[in-house]
């Protein structure tokens, strides 16, 4: 028979050690932190800023989150392993954001990413997946964000919300002339889509 | 500036072609995520259903690190912090990244942290009141070989109190975090030793239901790569989701 995935555990409330040690003051070990940003000087398309929040079910903000992010160029090839061809060279794709320790804020500048196509060729809405981790989190969570002023017509996958208004919860809104907003709330009243996929 | 390299990592046709779709996960397997024995999970697990549905390109790709990336002493936690070597039981931990088809998983980057032989970590939220040993920094990494194989080498980490109920102490462990080659495989994990009482008593283990996943998560001694006279072994080796090894279905006429 197959082999079975291995169960997640949750990251506990020390992941920084292992995945940002700079961050919590372990130098000398790694030279940087990985995934400081998903861009170089010179990506193309258009850099936006987006900061947030990740809220529990008990409405407390989340100053312990850690979330990666993964996304496709402006043109809308992944940086890495896509067969459709080779991505802008200044985008590498993925980030690694942490939550302030005193604001929980958190904030990742980017470009806006192009859209992908689904396996049955519609295009997907622009998104930047999001995996988002943290002490009683027994499995990262999955979800994407989308910006509401983009075109999002005919995305399969947001087609896929039964309840439509919770379409809302993956929209990042627009707060400046590149700044948006994009608040994540794990549990209860205006709870984020996550998926399954 | 920080930046992994772009468009290095795996092969269009091999057997990571971000055109396979990921094998569904089976969260029953998995821990459930809401688990009143841990008390946190309460409130930071989602009520709603998750909404399901097969992966995509955005699942399939996902970041390459080149083993450029990784320094000499990364994965020697003993030594990595200041050079000085760490107190505690050395240890080996060593295993093989495979995916859910059996095939290793090569140039994959595995992260590791833990507690120092005492049970503490070096981080101002650990308020134990075991010490900080000043030569252990906690955390090491390295990258998949050819075959999937990894190791590290580094100190027994001790078992901590943490509040939840009055009395819960976690077992010896060590966090892992890994990535495979799409984002939709990624996992944090925990390394359990064999022998350990505490696990049985551990609610975060006990988010697992199955038992038989509960066992995969806990490490064997292992004589054969133990080296006499200087340190032990545990073996600890991981499954990563698998891909869908067709690239027939789900595709477009004409695509
Ligand atoms: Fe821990």
């Amino acid at each position: 028979m197959y082999p079975k995935e291995t169960p997640s555990q949750t990251a506990g409330p020390y992941v920084h050690i292992g995945l940002t040690p700079n961050f919590v003051g372990i130098h000398g070990i790694y030279d940087q932190d990985l995934g400081a940003s998903p861009i170089a000087d010179g990506a193309k398309g258009e850099v936006v800023t987006i900061t947030g929040t990740v809220r529990d079910g008990a409405g407390m903000v989340m100053r312990d989150a850690l979330i990666e992010t993964w996304q496709a160029d402006a043109a809308g090839i992944y940086p890495s392993n896509d067969p459709r061809g080779v991505a802008d060279p200044n985008v590498s794709g993925w980030a690694r954001i942490v939550a302030d320790f005193d604001s929980g804020e958190w904030t990742l500048r980017t470009v806006k990413p192009g859209r992908v196509p689904a396996p049955d060729g519609r295009l997907m809405a622009p998104h930047i997946s999001l995996w988002i981790v943290a002490r009683g989190i027994n499995i990262g969570l999955q979800t994407r964000l989308h910006f509401e002023d983009a075109d999002n017509d005919g995305c399969p996958v947001l087609a896929r919300i039964e309840q439509s208004d919770r379409v809302a919860t993956l929209m990042a809104k627009k707060t400046g002339p590149s700044d948006y907003r994009f608040n994540i709330i794990l549990q209860g009243i205006g709870e984020t889509v996550f998926f399954d996929l | 500036m920080s930046q992994i390299k772009p468009a290095m990592g795996h092969p269009a046709g091999g057997r990571n072609d971000a055109r396979n779709p990921l094998i569904a996960r089976d969260r029953d397997w998995h821990p459930a995520p809401l688990a009143p024995g841990y008390k946190t999970s309460v409130t930071r697990a989602p009520q709603r259903p998750l909404v399901a549905m097969p992966t995509t390109l955005s699942e399939q790709t996902g970041p390459a690190f080149g083993h450029g990336l990784i320094g000499e002493l990364d994965n020697n936690l003993i030594l990595n912090f200041t050079g000085q070597p760490a107190i505690g039981e050395r240890i080996i931990v060593h295993g093989r990244v495979t995916d859910e088809n059996g095939r290793g998983v090569s140039g994959t980057l595995v992260e590791a942290w833990q507690a120092n032989a005492g049970g503490r970590y070096r981080h101002k939220k650990d308020g134990y009141l075991a010490p900080l040993d000043p030569n252990f920094g906690g955390c090491g990494r390295t990258i998949t070989a050819e075959d999937g194989s990894y190791e590290f080498l580094t100190i027994r980490p001790g078992a901590y109190p943490w509040p939840n109920r009055v009395n819960d102490w976690r077992p010896m462990h060590i966090h892992l975090s890994l990535f495979g080659s799409g984002f939709g495989q990624r996992l944090i994990t925990q390394l359990y030793f064999e022998g350990d009482p505490l696990i049985a008593r551990c609610p975060i283990v006990h988010t697992i239901g199955q038992d038989k996943a509960i066992q995969s998560l806990i490490a064997p001694l292992d004589m054969n790569r133990a080296i006499p006279m200087d340190c032990l072994a545990y073996r600890f080796d991981v499954v990563l989701r698998g891909r869908r090894q067709t690239v027939f279905e789900n595709r477009m006429e004409g695509m």
